[in-house]
């Protein structure tokens, strides 16, 4: 479903950064893959590639056959409302009401206003959140603010939905929550999920394969059980917190 | 006080009418200027280097045209449009043509205020709508703008407040309004009295269209429903 060949990207700062080397990655449909690593270590910058957010300076990436770099204007715009994406700070429009919220990506699809007003009920059922249609987002929680996050970016049925940190701002019960609302949207909707996160917890509850970065390049990866049972790099054994000994 | 309300009455239909002139210069010169600045601004925010369409030459341009306008004192930049002025009014007294010099006094002044506004605006935001597939069009109408609307409107108290006073200076130039009563009666014909009350009611309209603006912001802010 996605493929990543040799992803490479340099910023061209006052020094030159480079924030990922040489990547490649396989991500197949209905997977849910982790990507972790600390902070600064290239995760977020590999999910901007992904989510068409950032040109590669090297290597490909390729979408259900493809190549994201060779889509330009109109095109791209299409290919976008094809992937979803959440992020850590939610980033919702503070003078919308949640059920405006979800209607955002909707409305940019000139959807007739019956329609969006359906679509919008059905999605925020799913996230568990048909009471606060008319609320807005700064009387919500945490939680309840990614729920309407996850809600807008599934509004355009997306294959693929990325995640940036989403549940790094939250605590352990309303992430298991987070959680356990995209395992059930892989399992109904079968949407192919990226989590990016610093949490090993995260990648042990919902994730089928993980890859470990670590200055740019990826240290392991694999089927989660494996790299979590039998680390081979010092990076995960101290993600897993038996580190030390690196 | 007994002469001080005399004087009111006896000249309350000149006052009326500095008071109306005031308003409507300030108003119409209100509404043209951000026919002009508020596009800037919004340009000013697309190009920029961390814009949605950055410009890097456009916005240089536009950056020092504001910045010339801005750096021209009022009374001076009223004087030398004054051919403009004729040009477009007729004439280059009286307050209809004064609102001429208001407007390209204002407008770059808007630009400015309208920048700051939409800088607010969490960069992450425009991020989402952008993975969401919208243009920069549906960028600038549906989240720039709606988002910072409530701090546009609070830039707008601080506009009309300054219009309120370039009234006044343009009086001195031949202008209307209560600033031009306050200076033809009140300082060449030494009526004390005339001066203080055009003063009193400026006082009050300010106080009256910060009041509004402030009303007219916290009714729209939905940060702190």
């Amino acid at each position: 479903m996605i493929q990543i060949e040799n992803l490479t990207k340099v910023f061209e700062a006052k020094d030159e950064v480079v924030a990922l080397q040489g990547i490649n990655l396989q991500v197949n449909k209905g997977d849910i893959f982790g990507v972790i690593g600390m902070s600064g270590a290239g995760k977020s910058t590999l999910l901007r590639c992904i989510a068409l957010l950032e040109q590669p300076s090297e290597g490909r990436v390729i979408v259900d056959g493809v190549e994201l770099s060779s889509v330009k204007g109109r095109a791209l715009i299409e290919l976008r409302k094809s992937i979803g994406v959440i992020f850590q700070g939610y980033h919702l429009l503070m003078q919308r009401t949640v059920a405006q919220n979800v209607a955002f990506p909707l409305e940019l699809n000139r959807m007739p206003r019956a329609q969006i007003h359906r679509r919008v009920s059905e999605l925020l059922e799913l996230v568990g959140l048909s009471g606060k249609a008319d609320a807005y987002p700064s009387q919500l929680s945490g939680g309840q603010k990614q729920r309407v996050a996850i809600a807008r970016a599934l509004a355009n049925n997306p294959k693929m939905l990325l995640c940036d940190e989403p549940t790094s701002a939250l605590d352990s019960f309303t992430t298991k929550s987070i959680l356990e609302l995209l395992r059930s949207i892989n399992r109904d909707l079968g949407v192919t999920i990226i989590i990016i996160t610093h949490e090993i917890g995260v990648v042990r509850a919902i994730c089928n394969r993980v890859a470990v970065i670590n200055e740019g390049v990826f240290v392991e990866q694999g089927d989660t059980k494996e790299i979590l049972d039998t680390p081979q790099s010092g990076i995960t054994k101290l993600l897993l917190g038996i580190g030390g000994d690196n | 006080m007994q002469a001080l309300l005399q004087t009111l009455t006896e000249n309350w239909p000149m006052l009326a009418t500095g008071i109306w002139e005031t308003l409507a210069m300030t108003l119409i010169s209100a509404f043209f200027a951000y026919l002009i600045g508020l596009p800037l601004g919004v340009l000013m925010i697309v190009t920029g280097k961390d814009g949605i369409h950055p410009m890097r030459t456009l916005h240089a341009v536009l950056g020092s045209i504001i910045n010339i306008g801005r750096s021209i004192p009022f009374i001076i930049l009223m004087l030398a449009l004054f051919p403009v002025t004729r040009a477009i009014v007729g004439t280059s007294i009286g307050y209809k043509a004064a609102i001429v010099s208001l407007v390209v006094g204002a407008a770059p002044f808007i630009a400015r205020l309208v920048e700051t506004s939409l800088a607010e605006i969490d960069p992450g935001v425009v991020e989402a709508a952008r993975t969401m597939g919208a243009t920069d069009a549906q960028i600038i109408y549906k989240v720039l703008l709606p988002e910072a609307l409530p701090s546009l409107v609070r830039g707008g108290s601080i506009t009309t407040i300054m219009l309120v006073g370039y009234t006044a200076m343009a009086g001195a130039v031949g202008s209307g309004g209560l600033g031009a009563i306050a200076i033809r009666y009140g300082y060449y014909r030494y009526q004390p009295d005339l001066m203080y009350i055009p003063i009193v009611i400026i006082v009050i309209l300010v106080q009256l269209i910060q009041w509004f603006f402030n009303l007219t912001a916290k009714a729209l802010d939905k940060r702190n429903k």
